[in-house]
């Protein structure tokens, strides 16, 4: 069985990935990427619309575009990718990582790992929502790779439960692709994406948008062929009498992802309610040989954000990999109003990006940091909404003395 | 000598496979694309111990006897079962005094090892059950399986025995003649026959009806499921919990699957004979399944479902088995009305019917069966490394992981697709391929893929299971 041995090896080439990757090669470390399908890029592949890049690459790119940049940079610096390896193991006592492909079973030595896995869509099953068995229910990131990279088509007629990013651009492509699509429905009082999305995907096509509205039962025997809707109260269940049927032969999803995160289950900590990776602002999960970066920590909003800490866990595992001491870990607490927050400790001597989402919508409120009383960073006035994630940075001046950070938006 | 014998849930392929002991013709006629999606697909996948049953019932004759058999049988037709024992949990005196005529009816139905056990004993096996458990009945020759394994593994057996397998073909009539069984139509043919049985479940009824009048009529029972993830969720009990039972049945329970799933359920909802199709999940079923699975063991996290739906159990109103030959009309043989516990029963009655058979006819043994078939390895579970780098070397195949969580490998699928899967569930009941937590996201495309190829089939005809579940209907451009 052939063995590898490299200084960082980056499970996962994605974007968070194969920024890591180089990020790591460029604090000069030996880099090993590892993926499980034939190509680089991830999710990205399938993702052919365009809107990303604009703060990685400054310049505004297709998910492929975004992908193959980062792609030939990983082959101009020589890096080793290894693809279609499926993840057995990662034993942190042996350093080493099992992975397995049509060539064998391989080994790879490596001083620290970078897990940048993502994430993967919230299956049918798990709303409960009442259903028969019938086909027709397809995640919005499925539709997505049947439409745009197989060329193969799903319905004539589809609703769409959830507003988050990829529903919104599944009903453009849908309607583009000739399927009527006939409302986006939103459980919560407000889109789940991002506002342009809004106005670029539904607006534009005149799709409607119900918000405060769930699928209540899907109907249908061998193919689905009713979509029940019904408005839905404060604590989101559904009101009596309110109920619409859709007649589709399609229900698409995009209630959410999942950090893929199956893989490191028992050997760190996992946020418990999201299943993410817990990490420091190094990137470093609670096994000091594992860090992670991208949606498997927290799920973003943008892959410009994904490359940016792909890219801070990549250079920090080459520095580990090289020895670098650890510095202290300082907590940092979600305070109020805050649903997610990213990462959740600081190490010291370094500057801190934090990324975090609201829990409830709030106009005219301020972003606060504090360390204890003090406060360390604020922005006043502002409106957030749990869609738009909040991205700050703070320099290491600022933070040399903290004992405990607190994040909240008052 | 022509047996036909009509339905492939896991009743008519153990029969199926029983026959073929002898020197006679065996047909299996089966309405889908597949053995074993129908009733056997969707319940609760328990080997009963024999406690439930009123001694004077015909389940109680099959009941322990089945139980005993699946030891033998599972080593025969290489299926997982595993003996985990059940649980069933008292919360006041009335209820101990049910558990207590449970222990009694086991005793007088020969049900081994029982016990009373006391609530110390109780939390000791299972951890997170209620703590105000009063007493609990322990059974440990409770086990579980995978229902439709049995179905699929008993007819590649009895294929390899010399069963005529025949999909696809719905019955719409038996001739008679002499009021004697002669012919059995079909929607695609006929098939002469000597003896007729039928084991049709839900719709062995309807098939009764063809041939005679001394039938028991059969509505469906729905029982609702919630699937807990087995990355997640998988230590929340060992053994399998229910309440003390109530007069709609054995009530809920919280049962681990053999894949590590914890499945919560089911409901008992007695539905007209018009619905025998309705396997819907209900509001009110998945609200009353996490109310009453809370009270058996608190801190479930429904958080962690990946999966609701229902199975439907064939009821009569004598809420028994009817295990007989017609009266009026020699050869048409009923396994009929095969509610719980017929999957634990299914061997014994296979064996019950076969031998019935064997000697109202003296038929000869079939001195060429072989009882023996192996199952599908699952190489990255069950593999060590040095043997499954070897097999990779042989085949690259086996290293190409399709599905990401189960790990199931691309020779596992086209291995499942050489002993007869044609549709996607077809490839995922005999590899848990797409059983996972992403429930298919990442892999069904690539199974449609190896289907397409190893099938040469379009990739618009591939369905799941009936005919117009198809998830892709064309082009986007051509």
């Amino acid at each position: 069985m052939k063995s590898y041995n490299t200084d960082v090896a980056v499970i996962g080439a994605g974007a968070a990935g194969l920024s890591a990757a180089l990020a790591a090669s460029r604090e000069g470390a030996r880099v090993l990427l590892i993926e499980r399908n034939e190509d680089s890029g991830g999710i990205l592949n399938q993702c052919i619309h365009n809107g990303f890049g604009l703060h990685y690459f400054k310049t505004e790119l297709t998910g492929p575009e975004y992908a193959f940049r980062l792609a030939q940079m990983i082959e101009e610096k020589s890096i080793e990718v290894l693809t279609q390896r499926y993840l057995l193991d990662i034993d942190s006592q042996k350093k080493q990582i099992k992975v397995v492909s049509e060539k064998g079973i391989e080994f790879i030595n490596t001083k620290s790992v970078v897990y940048t896995c993502g994430a993967r869509e919230r299956p049918f099953g798990s709303l409960l929502v009442p259903s028969s068995r019938a086909c027709g229910v397809y995640t919005a990131g499925v539709a997505q790779r049947f439409i745009n990279l197989e060329n193969k088509m799903i319905g004539k007629s589809a609703i769409i439960l959830g507003s988050g990013d990829i529903g919104l651009i599944m009903a453009r492509r849908l309607t583009l692709e000739g399927v009527k699509v006939q409302a986006v429905i939103e459980r919560m009082p407000y889109p789940g994406g991002l506002v342009r999305n809004i106005n670029q995907c539904l607006k534009d096509f005149d799709i409607p948008l119900y918000l405060s509205h769930t699928v209540t039962q899907v109907r249908g025997d061998a193919r689905i062929n009713e979509v029940v809707v019904c408005q839905v109260d404060e604590k989101y269940c559904a009101v009596p009498q309110t109920e619409k049927i859709f007649s589709v032969d399609t229900l698409i999803l995009s209630v959410g992802l999942i950090p893929e995160t199956s893989k490191l289950y028992g050997k760190v900590n996992l946020d418990p309610s999201t299943k993410g990776v817990i990490i420091d602002s190094n990137g470093q999960s609670s096994d000091p040989f594992i860090f992670a970066a991208g949606n498997c920590v927290i799920v973003y909003d943008l892959v410009d954000y994904v490359s940016a800490e792909g890219e801070n866990a990549g250079r920090n595992a080459a520095l580990y990999a090289a020895g670098k001491e650890q510095d202290e870990k300082i907590t940092i607490e979600k305070g109020n109003n805050i649903g997610i927050i990213n990462p959740s400790f600081y190490v010291r001597n370094t500057a801190l990006d934090i990324y975090a989402r609201v829990r409830k919508p709030v106009e005219k409120a301020s972003f606060v940091v504090r360390d204890s009383d003090e406060v360390i960073f604020s922005v006043k006035n502002k409106s957030y909404v749990p869609s738009e994630m909040i991205h700050i940075k703070i320099d290491k001046e600022k933070l040399s003395r903290v004992k405990k950070l607190t994040v909240e938006v008052i | 000598m022509n047996i036909i014998i009509i339905g492939a849930g896991v009743v008519g392929s153990l029969i199926a496979r029983e026959l073929c002991r002898y020197n006679v013709s065996v047909t299996l006629i089966e309405k889908n694309i597949d053995v074993g999606q129908e009733v056997t697909k969707a319940n609760s996948a328990i080997i009963h111990a024999g406690y439930d049953d009123e001694p004077s019932s015909v389940r109680a004759k099959f009941c322990v006897k089945g139980n005993a058999m699946y030891t033998n049988l599972s080593q025969e037709l290489d299926f997982e079962v595993k003996r985990i024992g059940s649980l069933v949990a008292a919360f006041n005196e009335e209820e101990v005094n049910t558990i207590t005529e449970l222990y009694n009816r086991g005793i007088n139905n020969n049900v081994p090892n029982l016990k009373l056990i006391s609530p110390e004993q109780a939390l000791e096996i299972e951890p997170n059950l209620n703590p105000s458990v009063k007493a609990a009945l322990y059974a440990p020759t409770a086990g579980i399986t995978e229902p439709w394994t049995v179905a699929i593994a008993a007819v590649e057996n009895a294929v390899a025995n010399g069963l005529n397998l025949v999909l696809e073909e719905k019955v719409t009539g038996i001739e008679t003649q002499d009021k004697k069984v002669k012919k059995v139509i079909t929607d695609k043919g006929s098939y002469t026959a000597d003896i007729v049985i039928n084991a049709a479940g839900l719709y062995a009824d309807d098939i009764a009806a063809m041939v005679c009048s001394d039938y028991r009529p059969l509505h469906p029972r729905r029982g609702e499921y919630i699937l807990l993830s087995k990355v997640t969720s998988s230590d929340l009990v060992k053994t399998i919990v229910f309440p003390a039972p109530g007069k709609m049945g054995k009530g809920v329970l919280v049962l681990p699957t053999i894949d590590g799933g914890i499945l919560l359920g089911p409901t008992s909802q007695d539905l007209d004979q018009r619905y025998k199709e309705d396997k819907s999940t209900t509001q009110d079923g998945i609200d009353f399944i996490i109310e009453k699975t809370r009270q058996l063991i608190p801190n479930i996290d429904i958080r962690n479902a990946i999966k609701t739906f229902a199975g439907l159990r064939p009821e009569s109103p004598q809420k028994d088995f009817w295990i007989e030959e017609s009266q009026e009309i020699d050869g048409f043989i009923n396994a009929s009305a095969m509610r719980s516990p017929g999957l634990t029963a299914a061997p014994a009655v296979a064996m019950y019917i076969s031998q019935q058979i064997s000697q109202k006819y003296s038929l000869k043994p079939n001195l060429l069966f072989n009882p023996q078939r192996k199952r599908i390895v699952n190489y990255i579970n069950e593999l060590g490394d040095e043997e499954y780098d070897a097999l990779i070397k042989q085949d690259p195949l086996a290293g190409k992981i399709i599905c990401s969580c189960n790990k199931v490998s691309e020779r596992e699928i086209i291995q499942a697709i050489k002993r007869g899967a044609r549709s996607i569930d077809g490839v995922k009941f005999r590899t848990r391929a797409m059983f996972g937590d992403c429930q298919g996201s990442f892999c069904t495309f690539k199974i449609m893929q190896i289907l397409s190829r190893e099938l040469g089939i379009d990739y618009k005809d591939i369905r799941y299971n009936k005919p117009d579940s198809r998830p892709i209907v064309g082009n986007t451009r051509d």
